[in-house]
């Protein structure tokens, strides 16, 4: 392989290119789904590929094939050269790409039990066993688990002489109670909805969740949702749970600080951002106590690996710090406009993908709180818990979340059950509302996988450790009467 | 394509299973992608999959590759077979399909493969020239691509197509706001992008937006705004297995007039005006199925596993194994009314108007409430005519009400993608006229 991939180096030399580079990826993927005592899927994937990015005349042009072998290798940077040269045509300036000694490394993401050499026997059995405890309660009328392993093997290597291969191990796992009666649907999920959580561990992660443990509970609250009342229609506190506020960083402070949407250049599907390059440094993005780090170093994290798609080391960043703003996701060609360095966070979704500007681990700093302090504090509003919708404008500033449960919060405690709970916001203004944070022991890491993003689309791995936090005057219950 | 299918064939019939389906998909496509009039990403993919399904003593597995030397297939069947052992029977599971004629459809349009890179970055600068001149921008994306799909089972399934897509996605702008206009066809020399440019232009209007107060409007809704409502109700509730798990909003109601009488929509696989493909993922040929008709909901699209389930056959719905979805509908249509878009934007005294949806997400599936925002043309109408420009909405409300709540519906029809390629080249479309509606719900607005 490193014969082929010299070849083709030395050719985009020889054509002298700005600068070109290849990665080579092989990807493997096992999911399980069990739903109603029976295997709805098992699948299994491998998909390998190549992809050639060019630099030529200050014009990038991409090209990539299935088909593995010196000739083709060999014809797609001939195409790859070919859409550079012709998009150099249509371009407002060249691309300035910052020169980058390149690394040779290797990274693998540390395990302690492969999640592939675990015998499907066994992963099936746990499965079986946690739905089969979520039938127990009769109006549980779709009861599902799922596994997913997930492992990529990958090779960069530049023109500037990177050579970096990485393998990245993945798995995660999840339940779900779907309870029916009449015209009522309710589902509660755990350890998240969508399929549950995700790590880049080794099955020990799995093991850790403990599906069976948490599979009656879920069952009976799937139940009492079927009668509970609906979520009221009022401006009041809320207190999110970890996993709900980790997909409230992931659309309102994850996606905006992508440099690329700030740019526009996502505008045509992603969409923008709110923010712009010299609102880093002043704009105040939420209280003082909201602090965030981009940290792709996270042991665990979802979007934790060696190097990015560029070659860039991963890193440990500051985003947010007492509420303000502090720096951008950014890739090579973007990193400049702010006068700094690539933070490496570029990401292509396999071989057949170019690299794009992709959250890492953006992770909510734990406060001092304890959460029995938080609703102890609160004289009246919502404890929301578990995704169930989201949907944010594509600018990032107007959002709505809709969460499988809520409970009422009445004089420090919890109270009644709610259903069908949402709540809306602005996102500037929601996250300066933010007067409490939990504390390390609550902290966790939650695994996005399926961010989507670009054309042709891709799907990213990424992860937001978070606690529990409260925010004041959020508007809940957004529907209109009857 | 002889040498696929003699390789397909030979899968099958060397198959250990009781029953074997393989099923390939091969593209080769571009994507141009431009913002702030240049052109930024700029790709070519070639890729090929074949995709195993095995049932073995009703256990059923999938196994996807898109590496597959002949000397591999041994080690496929060894793999698919040790994962078979360890499942329960799937009881439910009756068969695969067996063979049924499939009509012939024109879906590969030979012109596709005269869109050379060069071909497209140059119409893609007139267009920066011409937007230029009104003192704009342009982003978008400009794809194209050209899809093999085999499809074959060991009871005698064999089906073959050859389809060619265009889509081509454009947003205008200016730092006061945006406009938008996209086509999608299977025959790329339909596509004007001087009229698509008119289009997105007419959208932007040059003063900046006013803020209006949330709460109920009449609404206006462009036939891209129309398709994104019509795709979730695909998903939340046209199919037989959200119908079978008592999860789709026609549970109970099939026979019952749901929706205003002058609502039609159905599923066309086959209709030339949306984007066909003749048969399904199981090689099934595609039945056209009625959902409302005149506003009584009818139908259900269903594969071979729910068609078993209720004794039924399949109306060539399958999806890419393995699809734990459902049957879902991805050739919708809705029957145009007898109204022009004037006519309909004439009679309001004051509502909204709106080009498209962002974001939307379900809300309460069994209500169909949905919500997401508007983007890239949202207007103010007064006394019949589109006047301001608003600041984009949210809105939170339940499709089936909305189409409760029908005014007018145009005469005119649009076939509309967001032409999203996740994973696998597989473009769908919603033909969808412009509808006049009372009492839409905007829940907030998008502002600093």
């Amino acid at each position: 392989m490193k014969e082929f991939i010299e070849n083709i180096l030395d050719m985009a030399k020889l054509k002298k290119v700005d600068y070109a580079d290849i990665r080579v990826v092989r990807r493997q993927k096992e999911e399980i789904e069990v739903k109603n005592g029976r295997i709805e899927a098992f699948v299994e994937e491998e998909d390998s590929g190549f992809g050639i990015r060019v630099l030529f005349h200050g014009a990038w042009g991409f090209a990539c094939s299935s088909e593995i072998n010196k000739r083709e290798m060999e014809r797609v940077f001939g195409k790859a050269l070919k859409i550079a040269r012709a998009s150099s045509r249509a371009i407002k300036g060249k691309v300035f790409f910052p020169q980058r000694e390149g690394k040779v490394d290797q990274y693998r993401t540390s395990i302690v039990i492969d999640p592939f050499q675990v015998s499907p026997e066994k992963k099936v059995e746990l499965l079986l066993r946690s739905e089969a405890l979520l039938r127990l309660r009769p109006k549980v009328k779709i009861s599902e688990a799922f596994m997913g392993s997930y492992k990529t093997d990958k090779i960069f290597a530049s023109t500037e002489g990177a050579y970096i291969e990485q393998t990245i191990i993945e798995c995660g796992a999840g339940i779900s109670a779907t309870a029916i009666e009449g015209s009522e649907v309710q589902v509660r999920s755990y350890p998240n909805s969508f399929r549950g959580n995700f790590a880049t561990r080794g099955y020990e992660w799995i093991e850790e969740l403990d599906l069976e443990k948490n599979a009656e509970r879920v069952a009976e609250e799937a139940v009492q949702l079927l009668s509970a009342k609906p979520c009221p229609s009022k401006v009041t506190t809320l207190i999110l749970d970890s996993s709900q506020l980790a997909l409230q960083i992931h659309e309102s402070i994850g996606h905006p600080i992508e440099m690329d949407r700030v740019l526009g250049t996502e505008t045509s599907y992603a969409g923008t951002s709110f923010l712009r390059p010299e609102m880093v440094g002043n704009f105040r993005y939420g209280s003082e106590i909201v602090h965030v780090f981009a940290d792709a170093t996270y042991p665990g994290g979802l979007g934790t690996f060696g190097y990015d798609d560029e070659g860039i080391e991963a890193q440990r960043v500051p985003i947010i710090s007492n509420g303000i703003l502090v720096n951008l996701l950014t890739s090579r060609e973007t990193a400049p406009l702010l006068g700094k360095q690539s933070n490496g966070t570029m990401r292509a979704d396999g071989w057949n993908r170019i690299p794009l500007i992709r959250m890492t681990n953006i992770n909510l700093e734990p406060g001092t709180w304890t959460l029995e302090e938080m609703i102890g504090e609160t004289k009246e509003g919502l404890f929301l818990s578990t995704n169930r919708s989201w949907s944010i404008d594509d600018r990032r500033i107007n959002f709505q979340f809709g969460t499988e449960i809520g409970w009422e919060i009445k004089n420090g405690r919890l109270g009644e059950i709610v259903k069908n709970p949402t709540y809306t916001g602005i996102t500037p203004t929601f996250w300066r509302s933010c007067d409490a944070i939990a504390n390390r022991d609550h902290w966790q890491m939650w695994g996005t996988p399926n961010c989507g993003k670009g054309e042709p689309g891709q799907v990213a791995h990424v992860g937001h450790g978070t606690a529990p936090a409260r925010f004041r005057k959020v508007q809940v219950g957004v529907m209109k009467n009857g | 394509m002889e040498r696929k299918l003699a390789y397909l064939k030979r899968i099958v019939e060397d198959s250990p299973f009781d029953q074997t389906e393989v099923v390939l998909l091969t593209e080769d496509s571009s994507l141009t992608r431009f913002a702030h009039s240049t052109v930024h990403q700029h790709v070519a993919e070639r890729n090929a999959t074949l995709i195993l399904r095995g049932i073995f003593n009703k256990r059923i597995v999938v196994l996807t590759r898109n590496l597959f030397p002949p000397s591999s297939v041994e080690s496929l069947f060894e793999k698919a077979l040790s994962i078979a052992k360890i499942q329960p029977p799937h009881e439910e599971f009756l068969s695969l399909p067996a063979p049924k004629p499939i009509p012939e459809v024109k879906t590969y349009f030979e012109e596709i493969e005269r869109l050379t890179p060069r071909k497209k970055v140059e119409a893609l600068k007139k267009l920066f020239q011409k937007v230029k001149g009104k003192g704009l921008h342009a982003s978008g994306s400009f794809s194209n691509g050209v899809v093999e799909l085999f499809v074959m089972n060991s009871l005698g399934v064999e089906a073959y197509q050859k389809y060619s897509d265009l889509v081509f996605h454009l947003i205008v702008h200016d730092h006061y706001g945006s406009g938008y206009a996209s086509f999608v066809s299977r025959n790329p020399s339909s596509l004007d992008i001087d009229s698509l440019a008119q289009e997105a232009t007419e959208r932007v209007r040059r003063v900046p937006e006013i803020t209006i107060e949330p709460g109920e409007y009449e609404a206006i809704l462009e036939p891209y705004a129309v398709a994104e409502l019509l795709s979730f109700l695909g998903y939340l509730g046209f199919h037989a297995l959200a119908f079978q798990e008592n999860r789709s909003f026609f549970c109970n109601r099939l026979g019952e007039r749901m929706v205003d009488e002058r609502v039609t929509i159905y599923d066309d696989g086959l209709d030339l005006e949306g984007l066909p493909i003749p048969f399904d993922f199981e090689g099934v040929p595609k039945k056209k199925v009625v959902f409302f008709d005149s506003g009584v909901a009818q139908g259900l699209t269903y594969d071979s596993f729910t068609a078993g389930k209720e004794g039924k056959e399949s109306t060539g719905h399958a999806l890419m194994a393995p699809n734990t979805e459902g049957p879902i509908p991805v050739n919708l249509f809705m029957k145009g009314g007898d109204s022009t878009l004037k006519e309909m934007v004439r009679s309001v005294r004051k509502g909204i108007y709106v080009t498209r949806f962002h974001y939307t997400n379900v809300v309460e599936p069994m209500r169909a409430v949905l919500t997401g925002m508007t983007r890239d043309g949202t207007f103010l109408i007064e006394e019949g005519e589109i006047k301001t420009p608003v600041k984009n909405l949210r809105f939170t409300e339940s499709v089936l009400k909305l189409l409760s709540r029908v005014k007018a519906i145009s005469k005119e029809r649009k076939l509309c993608s967001e032409g999203t390629v996740y994973f696998r080249r597989f473009i769908t479309g919603v033909v969808a006229p412009a509808l006049h509606v009372d009492g839409f719900y905007f829940s907030g607005v998008s502002q600093l």
